[in-house]
C-alpha cells in the first residue's frame, strides 16, 4: 500500500533526526556534547601498537613434574610402597614397582580424592595419565593438566602485563586474553613500543643468593653469568629472597658514589630473613640475581636488619627505572614471546583518515550524480534516502561505539555503492509494471512488491559473507565485517521506511500525470 | 532485447580456459603472500630527505645481514615499503635498524608503519583465511539451497569458483600481494557476485512459473534481459565508489580495492554467463519449480 498514517511519518521523521543528532556527535568537542558516546578510531587510524604474547609454558610444565615428582617420592615411601628408579623422561614421570603392589599404587592415583593426582570435577579428569607397563609406571600431564597449567599461568600473566602497562602510563591500553596461552595488548597512540616490548620480554625473577667458590654446596651451586657478560661466578642454589618478598621499589640517586642505584624495601618476613642471611654471612658476596644472570654481587659489610636495600649495577636512569619497574609489578610466571606485532604511527593513521574521508565524499558523490541522471527525481529520493542511510550507519556505529578501521571506511563507501542497490531494483521493476499498468499507485505498489524477494535474497547473502567475515575475520577485517553488516540494516530500513515514504509522497501527489518513472 | 544465449557456449570455454590458466598459474606460480601470511617484517618508512633513493636504501639494508629483503617506493615519492622475509619478534631489531640507518643515510626517517608477524601467527592467519572464504561458499550454497532448488545452488556456486578463482589467478599472475584485506575482498566478491546471480535467478524463477512452454534456453535470455539495466547500474554505482577508493582511499586500500574491481566485473559477467548456462545444461523446467511449490 501507498499510504502512510501521519503517526508513521512522524516517526520515521523523529527517528532520521534522532541519528542524524547522534552521529553529529562525533564531530563535537566530547566534553560539551550532549553525548559522550563516539564512534572508536582503530589502531589504524588513530595510530597505536598491537601485540600478540604467547606464554611459553614449557619452563612452568617442567617446574609441575619436578614438583610432583618431589611429592610422589615423599608419598609414596609414607605409603611404605617399593619403588625404584623414580625420574623424569621427555616429559612424562617414570618409575618402576615390584609389580605385586601396582593395584594399590594405581589407587593412590585414580582415586578421585586423591593428593597425588588431584581430580577435576568439572572436566571429568585427573592431572595426570597414568600408563602402567608391566612394572614401570609412566605419568604424563592429561589434555586438562595441561590445559590448567595454561589458563592459571594466563591469569598470572596478564595480571603482571596489566601492571607493567599501566606503570608505563599509556592511554587507555587494551589487554586481553587470546586462546588459553595468548595475550593481545592494544596500546592506542604509541607509535614506538620499543620499551614496552623490552618490559615485557622480561620474567624479573629476582633472587638474591650467596656467591660460594665450594663446589659441595648443600643445595647444588650453578656457574652464572654477569649481565654485561665479562665475567662469571659460582653461585648457590640456595634462595635467601625472592622478588616476592619485595614491597617497593625505585630508581634512585646514590649521594656518595654519584651512581643510579635501585632502593628496594623488603616486607616483615622478608626483612627477618635478609637480616638473618646477612648476619651470617658477613664477609661473602651476595649476588642478585634478575632471570638467570647476576646484576651485581657487592660483598656484606654489615648485617642489614632494616628491611630496605640498594642494588647497584652500571645502571642509566632509565634502566633502573624499568629495573624498579619490573620489581614492583612482579615476576611473570612464564616467558613471553612477542609473536605478532602491528604499529602504526600517528601520522599514517591520520593520512589515512584523511584519503578514506575524501574517497568516501567522492565515491558519494559520483554515485548521486550518476542516480540524479538515471532517474531524476526518483533518483532525487533515492540519494535523500543515502544520505539518511549514512547517518544512520554512522549514528548505530556511535551508539554502539564499534571501532572504525581504515576497511571500515572501505565497508562505508562500499555501502555506498551497494545501498542504491535495492532502490534500483524497485524503480526499474516499477517501470516494467508501468508498460502494462497504467495506473500509477498500482504500478508503485506492484513494484515495490515484486521486488521484494530479490532484495532480501541478495541482502542475505552478504549478510552470510559479513557475518563469516566478523567471526574469521582480526582486528581491521573486523571493522569492515561490522560496517559492511550494520549497512546491510541501514539500507533496508531506509529503503522500505524512507525510501518507500518519500516515493509514495510523490506518487499520491502526481497519480494523473501518466508515466511518472 | 539482446541475445544473450547466442553466446552462452562461447564465454562458457573462454570462462573454463580462464580458469584453468588461473589454477595452473595458482600452482605453477603460486600467490604473492605478504607479511601477513608468510611471516616477516614490514616497515613502511618516509624520509624527509629527497636524496634518499631505493637503490640507496637498498645499500644500507643489505649491510645489517637481514636476510632476504625487499625495497620498493610505496606512493608518496619519499615513502618506501622494506619487507624483510625474517621474523624479526626479536625486541631489538627494529631499535637497531633505526640506529644503523641514522648512522647511514642521517636522521630523516619516520617509521609510519611496522608490522612483525610470526610464523606461528601467519600460518594460521592462512588457516583462518582459507576456511572463511571455503565455509562462506558452503553458506552460501546451503542458503540458495533452501530458497530455491539444488541446480540454482550448483549454478550460483559455479558463478563463485569462478570468480574467486580468476580474481586469484589474476593476482598472481600481477604478483599483486594477498594479505588480509584481500580475504576480505574475496569474501565481499563472494557476496556481491552472489547477489547479482540471486537477482537474475529470483527472475528466473518468476518466469517458470508464468510460461510453461518456454525453453529454459530462451528464458534465462528472457530474464536476463529484465534485469539487464538493474544488473548494470548496481554494477557501475558499486565501481564508482571502489574506481573512489582505489585512487583516493590511500596505500593501503589499494590492493582491496584493486580486488573488489576485477571481482564485481567478473561477479557481473559470472551471474549472466556461468550462472545461467548450468541452468540449461541441468535441464530446469517448470516442472523442477512445481515441485518445490507443491511440497
Amino acid at each position: 500500500m501507498l499510504y502512510f498514517s501521519k503517526l508513521r511519518i512522524t516517526l520515521v521523521s523523529v527517528l532520521t533526526l534522532f541519528f542524524i543528532f547522534i552521529a553529529s556527535s562525533n564531530f563535537q568537542d566530547p566534553d560539551n556534547s550532549f553525548i559522550s558516546k563516539r564512534i572508536n578510531l582503530g589502531l589504524d587510524l588513530q595510530g597505536g601498537s598491537y601485540l600478540l604474547l604467547e606464554i611459553d609454558n614449557g619452563p612452568i610444565e617442567i617446574q609441575k613434574l619436578q614438583n610432583t615428582t618431589t611429592f610422589i617420592r615423599n608419598y609414596l615411601k609414607d605409603k611404605k610402597v617399593v619403588f625404584t628408579d623414580l625420574r623424569i623422561k621427555d616429559k612424562a614421570i617414570f618409575f618402576n614397582t615390584n609389580k605385586k603392589d601396582n593395584e594399590i599404587i594405581e589407587s593412590f592415583f585414580s582415586d578421585k580424592e586423591s593428593e597425588i593426582n588431584p581430580y577435576y570435577s568439572q572436566y571429568k579428569s585427573h592431572q595426570f595419565d597414568v600408563t602402567i607397563n608391566e612394572n614401570e609406571f609412566k605419568l604424563t600431564l592429561s589434555k586438562y593438566g595441561l590445559i590448567d597449567i595454561k589458563t592459571s599461568s594466563q591469569d598470572q600473566a596478564i595480571e603482571i602485563v596489566r601492571r607493567r602497562v599501566d606503570e608505563v602510563g599509556t592511554n587507555e591500553p587494551n589487554i586481553l586474553k587470546r586462546g588459553n596461552n595468548r595475550i593481545l595488548v592494544e596500546l592506542p597512540g604509541l607509535d614506538d613500543p620499543m620499551r614496552i616490548k623490552s618490559l615485557l620480554g622480561k620474567t624479573a625473577n629476582l633472587t638474591f643468593r650467596f656467591v660460594t667458590q665450594k663446589n659441595n654446596d648443600t643445595f647444588g651451586v650453578e656457574k652464572l653469568q654477569f649481565e654485561d657478560g665479562t665475567n662469571e661466578a659460582l653461585v648457590s642454589k640456595r634462595i635467601i629472597l625472592n622478588g616476592e618478598n619485595l614491597l617497593d621499589a625505585q630508581p634512585q640517586m646514590n649521594n656518595q658514589t654519584n651512581e643510579t642505584v635501585v632502593s628496594f624495601t623488603l616486607d616483615r618476613v622478608g626483612a627477618k630473613r635478609f637480616g638473618k642471611a646477612t648476619r651470617a654471612g658477613i664477609g661473602k658476596q651476595l649476588a642478585i640475581v634478575l632471570d638467570g644472570k647476576i646484576v651485581s654481587a657487592p660483598v656484606i659489610r654489615d648485617a642489614i636488619v632494616s628491611g630496605s636495600g640498594q642494588i647497584s649495577g652500571n645502571f642509566t636512569f632509565q634502566s633502573a627505572t624499568d629495573l624498579a619497574l619490573l620489581l614492583r609489578s612482579g615476576a611473570l610466571p612464564a616467558p613471553l614471546n612477542i609473536i605478532e606485532e602491528r604499529t602504526v604511527g600517528p601520522e599514517l593513521g591520520q593520512d589515512s583518515i584523511n584519503a578514506g574521508v575524501f574517497a568516501l565524499l567522492i565515491g558519494f558523490l559520483l554515485v548521486i550524480i550518476f542516480m540524479f541522471f538515471k532517474y531524476k527525481i526518483f533518483g532525487l529520493i533515492a540519494n535523500v534516502t543515502l544520505l539518511i542511510n549514512l547517518f544512520f550507519l554512522v549514528g548505530i556505529l556511535t551508539i554502539f561505539e564499534a571501532t572504525l578501521t581504515l576497511p571500515g571506511i572501505a565497508g562505508i563507501i562500499l555501502t555506498v555503492g551497494m545501498a542504491v542497490d535495492a532502490n534500483v531494483l524497485i524503480f526499474e521493476r516499477i517501470k516494467e509494471e508501468i508498460k502494462n499498468e497504467k495506473n500509477n499507485i498500482i504500478a508503485f505498489d506492484t513494484g515495490y512488491i515484486k521486488s521484494k524477494t530479490a532484495i532480501l535474497d541478495a541482502n542475505i547473502t552478504t549478510l552470510i559473507a559479513a557475518i563469516i567475515l566478523f567471526f574469521m575475520g582480526s582486528g581491521p577485517i573486523k571493522g569492515f565485517s561490522v560496517t559492511l553488516v550494520v549497512g546491510i540494516f541501514t539500507t533496508l530500513f531506509s529503503v522500505y521506511f524512507i525510501a518507500r515514504m518519500l516515493t509514495a509522497l510523490y506518487v499520491v501527489k502526481n497519480k494523473e500525470k501518466g508515466k511518472l518513472i | 532485447m539482446i541475445n544473450f544465449n547466442k553466446f552462452y557456449k562461447l564465454f562458457n570455454l573462454i570462462s573454463l580456459s580462464l580458469v584453468v590458466i588461473s589454477i595452473i598459474l595458482l600452482f605453477v606460480k603460486g600467490l604473492n603472500y605478504g607479511v601477513d601470511f608468510k611471516g616477516g617484517t614490514l616497515i613502511e618508512l618516509r624520509s624527509n630527505d629527497k636524496k634518499i633513493s631505493v637503490t640507496s636504501l637498498r645499500y644500507s639494508f643489505r649491510n645489517m645481514n637481514l636476510g632476504d629483503f625487499n625495497v620498493k617506493k610505496f606512493g608518496d615519492e619519499n615513502d618506501f615499503l622494506i619487507k624483510i622475509e625474517k621474523n624479526n619478534s626479536n625486541t631489538n631489531t627494529i631499535e637497531s635498524i633505526k640506529k644503523e640507518l641514522k648512522a647511514s643515510l642521517g636522521n630523516t626517517f619516520k617509521f609510519r608503519r611496522v608490522e612483525n608477524v610470526g610464523p606461528k601467527v601467519s600460518s594460521e592467519l592462512l588457516k583462518s583465511g582459507i576456511i572463511a572464504i571455503a565455509l562462506s561458499l558452503a553458506a552460501m550454497l546451503f542458503y540458495i539451497w533452501i530458497r530455491f532448488e539444488w541446480q540454482f545452488s550448483l549454478g550460483a556456486i559455479m558463478a563463485l569458483f569462478h570468480d574467486v578463482i580468476i580474481t586469484l589467478g589474476l593476482f598472481s599472475l600481477f604478483s599483486f600481494e594477498i594479505n588480509l584485506s584481500i580475504v576480505a575482498a574475496v569474501l565481499t566478491i563472494v557476496g556481491y557476485s552472489m547477489n547479482d546471480t540471486v537477482v537474475i535467478y529470483d527472475r528466473v524463477r518468476e518466469n517458470l512459473r508464468k510460461f510453461s512452454h518456454i525453453r529454459i534456453f530462451e528464458l534465462t535470455n528472457i530474464s536476463i534481459n529484465e534485469t539487464l539495466s538493474r544488473t548494470i547500474i548496481t554494477s557501475v554505482t558499486t565501481l564508482l565508489a571502489l574506481i573512489s577508493i582505489y585512487l583516493f582511499g590511500g596505500e593501503v586500500l589499494k590492493g582491496f580495492s584493486l580486488a573488489m574491481i576485477m571481482g564485481v566485473i567478473f561477479g557481473t559477467y559470472s551471474s549472466i554467463y556461468i550462472a545461467n548456462p548450468i541452468l540449461v545444461i541441468l535441464r530446469v523446467s517448470q516442472k523442477t519449480i512445481l515441485k518445490e511449490d507443491n511440497e
